[in-house]
Parts: structure tokens; sequence; C-alpha cells
């Protein structure tokens, strides 16, 4: 199946993307843009962020420029990649209603055959928990599905870690294990530039094959795996994970929610940037004839107000606990529900909150046990 | 142009509005049929359909007609927004799309051999209703059964010439109450749980649905329990917003629960931590 | 300073019970305060305990999912709060939440119910005490219900 490990040079890599091409994928990957580094489509190695990395940390987002020209210098920005399996918007269905009669159309166009460049050990892990949440239960989401069927992925294991990255915590990373075509470790030094360069799949292999390269020495595969694991040793922040649903299930009063309600704005960042958040809400358009209509799907997230509610109101009108909610949800019930964590350690949810809130901390606050309320009033005045 | 295949969750199929009939000022019973012939979709009592107003929403609504008659669903929705505004506002011949059915059914058959008690709030007796046609068609296969009923006035009582007939059924014991009597009711007034001194109930042999404003469900499932039900022989139906009704839009999460694939009916054991829990 | 002895002998609730009851009782009973926002007791948990409001504003509550807490009552200073101590199945039926800071007398219920079941004539006069305040309360919802200020269709 796979064949062995090989080493190729930033040049010969330059073919990756024409053979993935050649085979009618689109190629998409990361790209500079705005003052991030965020997935568009890539038509050549040169669209990359080449000598760029991304400085992060709880509310902060930085690009700073390298003094190399690494191509995958930096880790995870805004995007993650259900943008594309998981659209933000899309439509279910149109309908035609003449004389009385309804006829529901199913005619969306397939979609495109993509290949993602740029995948890390994280994401591979999100898509993994998506598959299990959209694919893997009682229903299967034929959108994502469609989308997800033939997906060509270019994994890259991280050689360095952003200060909110936690992937060691959840076991996601930084070492890409599986779920990939092809996997890259870059190495690039002030003489050479090449990648540590494996298959996963049989498809891969047919891909490596068209790649000019060479059979990786030891030297090469040591100096790939010390990488990955400088990036491990980078890694600052950790989520004790253990008997976590518990945890939250066991302190739905805890005052660390009423805290953090302080500071949470209720601006849904962390789930539009999380890769596993996958709330969606509908929308119906007519035309004014009334002959037409459509039925779209969006993005939603369980901290809007009105997510969740029963005739009369909403049922999580405070933002603690909407807050609640999305933790206990992200950390211990998604165990319930999908006999996994919902969270992979990528730290977005840190990074891009306005207000810096760390999910990690929050953890770790809840842990502290609470005083009772009755314990404090009990007393002699 | 794909049509859409016979039960396929994801796309409404058109059904045509047989009969609408004015249940109180505020609720209407729609009977639906699929179009143009095609299939029925036969459903377990406390099931739900997603039902699609042309260009407006879906809604999703309990079935509360004859499971033995799976090509007449039928549908008890009271107005009260833009959407069920709309859906009752539908005539005979109409169109409306239909997803489902989903979510999990009352337990009728563990309840086989067994006393049913039916104790319903309000709309609530809506999604309760084919149960308790269930057990009148299989009468020999079910032991006593008693319905509580409560509403908020006389004129908010739904299904009341059926009532009277299920009253009037073999070891069947009908009581209706309402929170406000008004100048000519004569029968009971008060809270639903005022009714149970009245039931003859039996409880190490019975099994009791409930369903109901979900203050109203923890008063009942208490008044159960202080009768002798085994919390294990108590079910709820919960209710939740929906938007996709298959467990991927997210809304209808209570705890680890999704409503729509893991409910809404559940055993009054998995929903008893959960209830307390405000804003949970 | 007053003595818990005092207080209760003060309280009209106590009025009339022989000195050696109100002795029985003071070994029940503890000073405590709650600050404004806490809850006292909530709905579902276990019944052990009343209280004598000293000062302060009690609010009863209950929530419906769609809905911030509904205050059916509020108690103040002088009054008793919390009797499903006395009767199975010993357990709040509503929430109980200090409006304002408030101190009061807590009486251990589960303490106090073993006495009873010893000494009966204790027990007939904590009843009596009790069904008054039941029905004082019981008049005020069935008012409360009638809706007097509203329209009716």
């Amino acid at each position: 199946m796979a064949s062995g490990k090989k080493t190729l040079t930033v040049q010969q890599l330059e073919g990756l993307i024409p053979a993935l091409q050649r085979r009618a994928y689109q190629v998409v990957g990361p790209v500079v843009r705005e003052g991030a580094i965020v997935y568009d489509v890539v038509e050549k190695l040169a669209d990359l962020p080449a000598g760029w990395t991304d400085e992060q940390a709880p509310g902060r987002y930085r690009l700073q420029r390298r003094n190399d020209q690494a191509l995958f210098g930096y880790v995870v920005g805004p995007h993650s990649w259900k943008k594309y399996l998981h659209p933000a918007e899309i439509r279910l269905f149109a309908a035609e209603r003449q004389d009385g009669t309804l006829r529901i159309l199913n005619n969306a166009p397939p979609p495109p055959r993509r290949a993602f460049l740029g995948v890390r050990a994280c994401e591979l892990a999100a898509i993994a928990v998506q598959d299990r949440v959209l694919q893997g239960d009682r229903y299967r989401d034929p959108i994502y599905s469609a989308r997800r069927k033939g997906i060509f992925i270019v994994a890259v294991n991280c050689t360095q870690a952003a200060s909110t990255c936690f992937c060691t915590s959840m076991k996601t990373g930084p070492q890409v294990e599986r779920g990939f075509d092809l996997a890259l470790t870059e190495l690039v030094g002030p003489e050479k530039h090449q990648f540590l360069i494996e298959a996963g799949s049989d498809a891969g292999a047919e891909v490596l094959a068209e790649l000019e390269s060479v059979p990786a020495s030891p030297e090469i595969c040591a100096e790939a795996k010390a990488a990955v694991e400088g990036a491990a040793a980078q890694i600052q922040r950790h989520m004790d994970t253990t008997n976590i649903r518990d945890l939250l299930s066991q302190n739905f009063d805890h005052p660390r929610w009423d805290n953090v309600a302080q500071r949470c704005l209720t601006c849904a960042n962390c789930t539009m940037v999380c890769p596993t958040c996958f709330c969606t809400t509908v929308e119906d358009v007519s035309d004014l004839t009334g002959t037409h209509a459509e039925r779209w799907r969006k993005w939603d997230s369980c901290f809007s107000q009105s997510f969740s509610y029963i005739h009369g109101g909403s049922v999580r009108s405070s933002t603690k606990s909407r807050y609640r909610q999305w933790m206990t949800h992200k950390l211990g019930s998604w165990i319930d529900q999908f006999g996994g964590s919902g969270c992979v350690g990528c730290g977005r949810c840190i990074t891009w909150c306005p207000v810096g809130i760390d999910i990690t901390e929050e953890v770790r606050a809840i842990r502290e046990p609470a005083a009772s309320p009755k314990e404090n009033s009990h007393g002699n005045p | 142009m794909a049509t859409v295949a016979a039960n396929d969750p994801m796309l409404p199929q058109p059904h045509r509005v047989r009969q609408v009939v004015k249940e109180t000022p505020d609720t209407f019973t729609l009977t639906l049929e699929p179009s143009d012939g095609a299939g029925s979709s036969p459903f377990r009592p406390g099931q739900f359909s997603m039902l699609w107003v042309f260009g407006v929403g879906e809604l999703p609504i309990s079935i509360s007609g004859h499971p033995a008659e799976p090509d007449r669903l039928v549908y008890t929705v009271r107005s009260v927004g833009s959407a069920t505004h709309a859906f009752v506002g539908h005539e005979a011949g109409d169109s409306v799309g239909v997803r489902g059915p989903f979510g999990t059914g009352w337990p009728v058959e563990a309840a086989r051999g067994r006393d049913v008690i039916i104790v319903a709030g309000g709309i609530g007796l809506a999604p309760l209703r084919p149960v308790i046609y269930e057990v009148l068609h299989n009468r020999n296969d079910y032991g006593r059964l008693v319905v509580l009923y409560g509403a908020r006035s006389p004129r908010d009582l739904l299904y009341r010439k059926e009532l009277a007939a299920w009253a009037r059924q073999r070891d069947t014991q009908v009581l209706v109450t309402v929170d406000y009597g008004g100048l000519s009711w004569r029968g009971h007034v008060g809270v639903v749980t005022t009714l149970f001194k009245y039931a003859r109930l039996h409880p190490a042999r019975s099994v009791a649905m409930v369903c109901g404003p979900e203050i109203m469900m923890r008063f009942v499932t208490r008044e159960l329990e202080t009768h002798g039900l085994a919390r294990a022989d108590i079910y709820l139906s919960m209710e939740r917003n929906m938007k996709c009704a298959v467990g991927f839009c997210g809304h209808c999460q209570y705890g680890p629960h999704f409503i729509c694939k893991d409910g809404p009916v559940f055993p009054y054991e998995q929903m008893r931590p959960l209830l307390e829990k405000y804003e949970l | 300073m007053e003595t818990l002895e005092h207080i209760l002998a003060e309280h009209p609730f106590f009025t009339g019970l022989e000195s050696y009851y109100t002795s029985l009782l003071v070994g029940c009973a503890a000073n405590v305060r709650f600050n404004a926002g806490t809850y006292i007791f909530k709905e579902g948990e276990e019944a052990n305990e009343f209280y004598v409001i000293r000062a302060g504003k009690v609010a009863l509550e209950i929530f419906a999912p769609q809905r911030k807490p509904i205050i059916l009552a509020t108690l103040g200073e002088g009054e008793i709060l919390g009797w499903s101590w006395l009767l199975p199945p010993y357990q709040w039926k509503f929430h109980a939440r200090a409006v304002e800071d408030t101190r009061a007398l807590a009486l251990d219920g589960k303490c106090l119910r073993e006495k009873c079941e010893q000494n009966h004539d204790l027990g007939y006069e904590v009843l009596k005490r009790f069904c008054q305040i039941v029905e004082h309360r019981l008049e005020a919802t069935r008012l409360q219900l009638l809706d007097v200020y509203g329209s009716r269709g």
C-alpha cells in the first residue's frame, strides 16, 4: 500500500499541485489575506505563505516575517476545512408551487473535487470528529458526504507550536497519524529546503510516484521526527481531560460560570473558528409570485440568544448559560453523543476570542472545588 | 431533475391537506395524505414530522392520528407564531411538505399487559392520542386505561367528543379538569394533579406517559411517584426548537440528548437530573 | 444579645408553647444569614429545615425553561418559610431565594420531625401552627388566582 518515506526539495515539490490538477482536483490551501493565513484556492506553490509565521495569544493574532522561506512555518488560522466540507451557506432544496401542486427540486450541482493542501494533525482530527457527527450517526448529511467523498488530503506535520495550541493534551498532534493521502514534514535550514514525504493511501502513493524524489535517509527521518517533537515541546497550554465529562455535568452551578459570563460577549467567534462546531440554522425564502421557494442552511452558534427556545422564550437567555452550554458540550456531552471529545486542541477559540477567554484556563478553574453557598451562609451573625 | 425519494429524511415529500378541523380558538387539526399516491409513512405513537410551509418554514409537530392509518397523517397545531399561523391557515386541497417520521415513540410495546396512565396538559394530549388509539384498538393487549387531562379553560379542551367516547370504553377512566371553569363548566376545576385522588390506579402494574408544559410534567411525575409508580415506569415527551430533526443542526440539545433523535419521548430516569437545571 | 430562646419565645408563631417545648425547639435552632441573591433551597431538594425570617425578604420561585424564574410569593420579617419538611416526601416544591440580605432562624426539621413522633403533644402544637400558615397561604393563593385585576374573556 503506502510506499516508504521519500525526500524531495522544495523545487521538486513544485510538481505536487500540477499532479493534483491533472487529476481534476481543485487545490485549496493556506494563503495570506487581510493579515491572516486563511484557506483558498492555490494554483501553484508560490501562492503559499512562504516566509510567514503567525504569533498567537489569547485574543491576538499577528503575522510576522520569518528569516527563511518556509512554506508551512505557521500553525492554524481563523479558517478550518469545515468551510469546504460543511459550507457556511448552502441551499438545501428548491420548490415550485403551480396550481396547488408542490414539487420539491433536489437539483444542486455536484460539489467540486478538492485537494486539501496543508492539513495539520489537529485538523485531521477535527475532520474525523465531523465525520462522526455528520456521517457516523443515525443519519448521514448528504451535503457533507458529497463534499467529503474523494477529498485528497496533503497533511503537514507541525514543526512549531503557537502559544494557544494544546493538541498534545487532546492527543491529536502534532504528529499526523492517519487519514491522509500524503504527509509532509518541512525541513528548512540555511543551505537547504526539503521535505520528508510519505503516502498514507494508494491515491497518495500514485501521486507521489509522479514526483521526483529519493528514498529518505535515516538522518532525514530522524531530523523530521525531532522537528515534530520540537513542536510538541513548544506547547505551552495544557488541558487536564481526566473525567472531564463528569466534571462539567456535575458542576452546573459552579461560580466560575458567572465569572466567565462577565467576560464573554457571546460574539460567537469561537464557534465560527472552531473546526468541529457544526450547528446550523435554516432560512426559507420565496419569490414575490409565491411560485418558487428555497430553503437555505447557514452556520449558527449556540451563543445566539434564541438558539434554544420553546414557545414563550429562549431557554438560555443568560450569557452564562450559553457559555456553559458551549463548553460543556464541546468537552463533555460530546463524549456521550459521539464517543469522543469535540475539542482537538487547535487553540483557535483562544486566539480569536476578542476578550481572550482561554478554554484550558476555564477547565482548570472548574476543577477548583466551589464552596457551597449553604456552607457560607450558615453561621453566627 | 431529481425528485424526492419516498421517506428521504432530508427533503419534504408533498402532501395534500384533506381536512381542517378547528379544535379551539387557536388550535386546528389538519389531516394530510401523500400527494399523487406516493407512499405513506408508518409511524410509532410519540413520533413527529417536520411540516414544511412553502416559503415560510418548517414545524416539528407530533403526529396525533391513528397508527393503524399511516396514510392519513393528523396534526394538531396551536397558532402561536408566523409559521404555525401559516400552517393552520391551509385549506383542504393545499399542499404541504412532510419529512419524517422522526424520533423515539412511547413505550407501547413495554406497556402491553399493563395498565396505561396517560397524563396530558394542554396541547400535550395531541402526542398522546395515538397511544390511546393504540390501546383501544388492541384492547385485550392492555390493562386499565386511565386518561388524566388538564387544560386552561373549557374552551381550550381538545378532542371533547373523543374524550367522552373514550370514557365509555371498557376498563377505561377519563378525567378532565380545567384551571378556570368559567360560568357553565360543571366538571373538575384545578390543576391536573388534583385528578389523582379520583383515579383508580394499580401503580405496580402501570406505565405512565406524560406530556405537557415542563412545570406540569415536574409536578405530575412527583405526584405519580407519591402514588407509588416506579420511576422506571414513567415516560415524558420533551420539546425544544428544531431546524433539522436529524441531529445535525444542534438546536434541540438538552444536556447530552438530541430531542429530535434521542427523544422526544424519554424515560423519566434520564430526564430527572436535567429537569431541575435552570437554563440547561 | 438576644438568645435563641428569647427570639423564639417572642415570635407569634411560638406563642403559647410551653417553655419545655420552646427549649426543645431551641435545641434544633441556629442563626443563619443569606446574602441577597442566594438560593436558600431549590425545588426537588430534600426538605429538612424551615426558617423563621427575622429580617430581609425571601421569594418563592418556580422556573419554566423559557422564562426567568417566576416569583409566586414573597415572605418577609416574621414569616415562616417552608413546610415541606413536615410531610412526606420531604421535598421542596419550589425554590426559595433571598431577595435582600436575610437573617433567619433555621430550625432542624428532621430533628423536629423525630421529636414530634416521640412526643405527640408537641406534634399537635406544631401541626396546629403550620396548618394555620398553610390555610393563610392557600386562601391568598386562591385570591391571587382569581386575577381580579385582569380582564377576562
